[in-house]
C-alpha cells in the first residue's frame, strides 16, 4: 500500500496542505468516571448539556439505558451488563465509541515534535501502524493515555479519551512547534469498537494487530484498526458521523448468525479491568505517572526529551511511593469498588481504584494502588466494605486469562 | 412493566406487603431491570431498629452498589437468607422469592405516607 492511500478517510475528501486548521467547536466537558454513573438505584438522566453520538437515537430505538459519560449520553448497557460481556469473550460485540477523540498531527517537524510531547517512541511506528503512548504533564503525571497512529510519513492520528479530547487538544496546541499543525476532527467521525473471537468471521482481510486500513463497507469509506479494550481479538472502526447508523446496523445484521450483541459502557468496563487495562480517571490521572500504574513499558527512556523524562527517570530509580496492583478477593462477597480503603495488618496502605465483579470469573476483583513495599504478586491484603474487611490477595495481570 | 395493585411503594423504588402488623419489603421489577444483574445482597441485622428512609441494606449489581430503606419506622424481624446464596432471585422474582427483609411496624398510620400503585406507575412513567 503506498503512503498516500493511507486514510484518506481522516484527512478529509480534497482537504489539502493549504487548509486552515481549527480546533472545533465543543461543549464543555467534564471528566467523570464509570464509577460516578451509578448514583443511586435509578440512574437520573440528566439530558442537558450532553452531547449525543450520531448513534444515540440508534442506541435508544434499540432500549439501551443512556448515562451521562465524559460530558456525553452513553449506552451504559442494553440488556445485562454479563449477557454483553459473555457475547464479546465468547462470540462478538460492538460498542458505539462515537465520544473518542481524533487528532490529526501534521507538518515537516510534526514526528521530532510528537516524540517530545509522547512517552513511547514514534519512530518505531511504520505507517499504518499504531501504538499505545501517553501524554504527561511535567510533573510526570498522566493527561491522557492514548492510541498514536503514523498515517503518512509526517501525519498522525491520535485516538484520545472522551473526557480529555479539549484538554489534551490545548496542551498540545500550547507546546506546539513552529512546522507542526495540529487538527481535532473529533466533531466529523463516528466510530465502533467490534470486539470478540468471531470478528474474524465478521470481515475477511483484517489489519495486522495495532494497524490501521483503509477500506470501503458497502460503498462507505471506513478505517479499521485491529485494536481494542477488551483483551479480545477485535477492531476499532472510524467512519463519517453521516454513515453511522447504516455501518451499524449493517454489522449488526451481518453478525446476527454470529451471536452479535451490542454492548454498554458496563461490560466495555468488566472487559477492561478483567485486563488490567487502566481507565483514565479512575485509575490514571494527572497526579499518577506511568511507572507508578506499572506501565513503564510505554516509555521509552531511550528517547533523550520528552515531557515528564526527568521526574519518570527519578521515579524509576528511586522507586514509586505507590503501585497499581490487580487483585482478587479470596471469598465471594461484595464486590469491591473504587475508593475503598485496603489495609495490612489493619495499616492503611491505599486505595481501590477501579472494581466490579468479574463476569467471566463470577469473583470480586479490581485495582488498587498501595504503598510499594506491600505491592508484592501474592501478598494478602484487605479490602474495607462498608465498615468490615474482607480479605483480597494481590495477583499477576491480566485478572482472566482465556483457558 | 410489572406493578402489582395490591402493594404499596416508596419513592426509592421498594415495594411494601402488609401481613398484619409487619410489612414484607422487596424491590420494584422496575428497579431491578435498571440495576440487572444483582450480585450481592447485604441482609440487615435481625432485631435491628430503622426509621422510615434509613438505609438498611444492600444491593449490589455488577455495577454500582444500592441502599435500600426502610419503608417505615420499624424493626427487622426475618431476612431473606436465600438472597445469600441465589442474589439473582431479585431480578427473577422480584415481588416474590425476591423480597429482601420483613419489619415490624411501629404504628400502621405511617403506610398512609406510601404510594399505591397508580401513583408509583406515574412515577417510573
Amino acid at each position: 500500500m503506498r503512503a498516500s492511500e493511507i486514510f484518506p478517510l481522516l484527512l478529509g475528501p480534497g482537504e489539502d496542505e493549504g487548509e486552515e486548521w481549527k480546533s472545533s467547536q465543543r461543549f464543555e466537558s467534564f471528566s467523570r468516571g464509570l464509577r460516578h454513573m451509578l448514583p443511586s438505584l435509578v440512574w437520573r438522566v440528566t439530558e442537558a448539556a450532553q452531547k449525543k453520538t450520531p448513534l444515540y437515537d440508534e442506541h435508544v430505538r434499540r432500549g439501551a439505558k443512556m448515562v451521562p459519560f465524559a460530558g456525553w449520553l452513553m449506552p451504559v448497557q442494553y440488556t445485562s451488563i454479563v449477557e454483553e460481556h459473555q457475547a464479546v469473550r465468547k462470540n462478538v460485540g460492538m460498542f458505539d465509541i462515537s465520544h473518542m477523540g481524533q487528532l490529526i498531527v501534521d507538518g515537516s517537524d510534526s514526528r521530532s515534535w510528537l516524540n517530545t510531547m509522547l512517552t513511547n517512541n514514534i519512530d518505531k511506528l511504520k505507517v499504518g501502524q499504531g501504538q499505545y503512548t501517553f501524554l504527561l504533564n511535567e510533573r510526570g503525571g498522566i493527561i491522557d493515555d492514548l492510541i498514536a497512529y503514523r498515517i503518512s510519513d509526517k501525519k498522525f492520528l491520535l485516538v484520545v479519551n472522551a473526557s480529555r479530547t479539549d484538554e489534551d487538544f490545548e496542551w498540545l496546541d500550547g507546546h506546539r512547534a513552529n512546522n507542526v499543525r495540529l487538527g481535532d476532527r473529533s466533531a466529523h467521525f463516528g466510530g465502533v469498537a467490534i470486539q470478540g473471537p468471531r470478528v474474524t468471521e465478521l470481515f475477511v482481510n483484517l489489519p495486522a494487530r495495532n494497524h490501521i486500513v483503509d477500506l470501503e463497507l458497502d460503498g462507505m469509506p471506513i478505517s479499521m484498526a485491529r485494536t481494542g479494550y477488551t483483551g479480545e481479538d477485535g477492531v476499532e472502526v472510524f467512519f463519517r458521523k453521516s454513515d453511522a447508523v447504516k455501518f451499524w446496523n449493517l454489522v449488526l445484521e451481518k453478525g446476527k448468525d454470529l451471536g452479535i450483541k451490542p454492548c454498554g459502557l458496563g461490560a466495555r468496563d468488566t472487559l477492561r479491568l478483567e485486563m488490567c487495562y487502566p481507565l483514565n480517571g479512575s485509575d490514571l490521572s494527572p497526579e499518577r505517572n506511568p511507572i507508578e500504574a506499572g506501565l513503564g513499558f510505554f516509555v521509552d527512556f531511550t528517547k533523550l526529551n520528552f515531557i515528564g523524562r526527568d521526574v519518570l527517570l527519578k521515579t524509576k530509580e528511586n522507586g514509586s511511593r505507590e503501585k497499581l496492583v490487580p487483585f482478587k478477593m479470596n471469598d465471594k462477597g461484595p464486590p469491591p469498588r473504587p475508593h475503598y480503603s485496603v489495609f495490612e495488618n489493619g495499616e492503611r496502605i491505599g486505595e481501590v481504584t477501579s472494581g466490579t465483579l468479574s463476569p467471566s470469573l463470577n469473583w470480586g476483583v479490581g485495582m488498587a494502588y498501595i504503598t510499594a513495599p506491600h505491592a508484592k504478586i501474592g501478598a494478602r491484603i484487605d479490602i474495607e466494605i462498608r465498615g468490615q474487611k474482607f480479605p483480597a490477595t494481590i495477583e499477576k495481570k491480566p485478572l482472566y486469562k482465556k483457558s | 412493566m410489572n406493578v402489582p395493585d395490591d402493594l404499596l411503594y416508596t419513592e426509592s423504588h421498594e415495594w411494601i406487603k402488609r401481613e398484619g402488623g409487619k410489612v414484607r419489603v422487596g424491590i420494584t421489577d422496575h428497579a431491578q431491570s435498571e440495576l440487572t444483574d444483582v450480585v450481592y445482597v447485604e441482609l440487615p441485622k435481625m432485631d435491628r431498629q430503622a426509621n422510615a428512609k434509613e438505609a438498611i441494606a444492600v444491593v449490589e449489581s455488577v455495577k454500582a452498589a444500592s441502599d435500600i430503606y426502610a419503608p417505615v419506622k420499624g424493626t427487622v424481624v426475618e431476612v431473606n437468607k436465600a438472597l445469600e446464596a441465589d442474589p439473582g432471585l431479585i431480578n427473577r422474582e422480584p415481588f416474590g422469592q425476591g423480597w429482601i427483609f420483613v419489619l415490624k411496624i411501629d404504628n400502621a398510620d405511617d403506610l398512609k405516607n406510601l404510594k399505591d400503585a397508580a401513583a408509583y406507575k406515574q412515577q417510573i412513567g
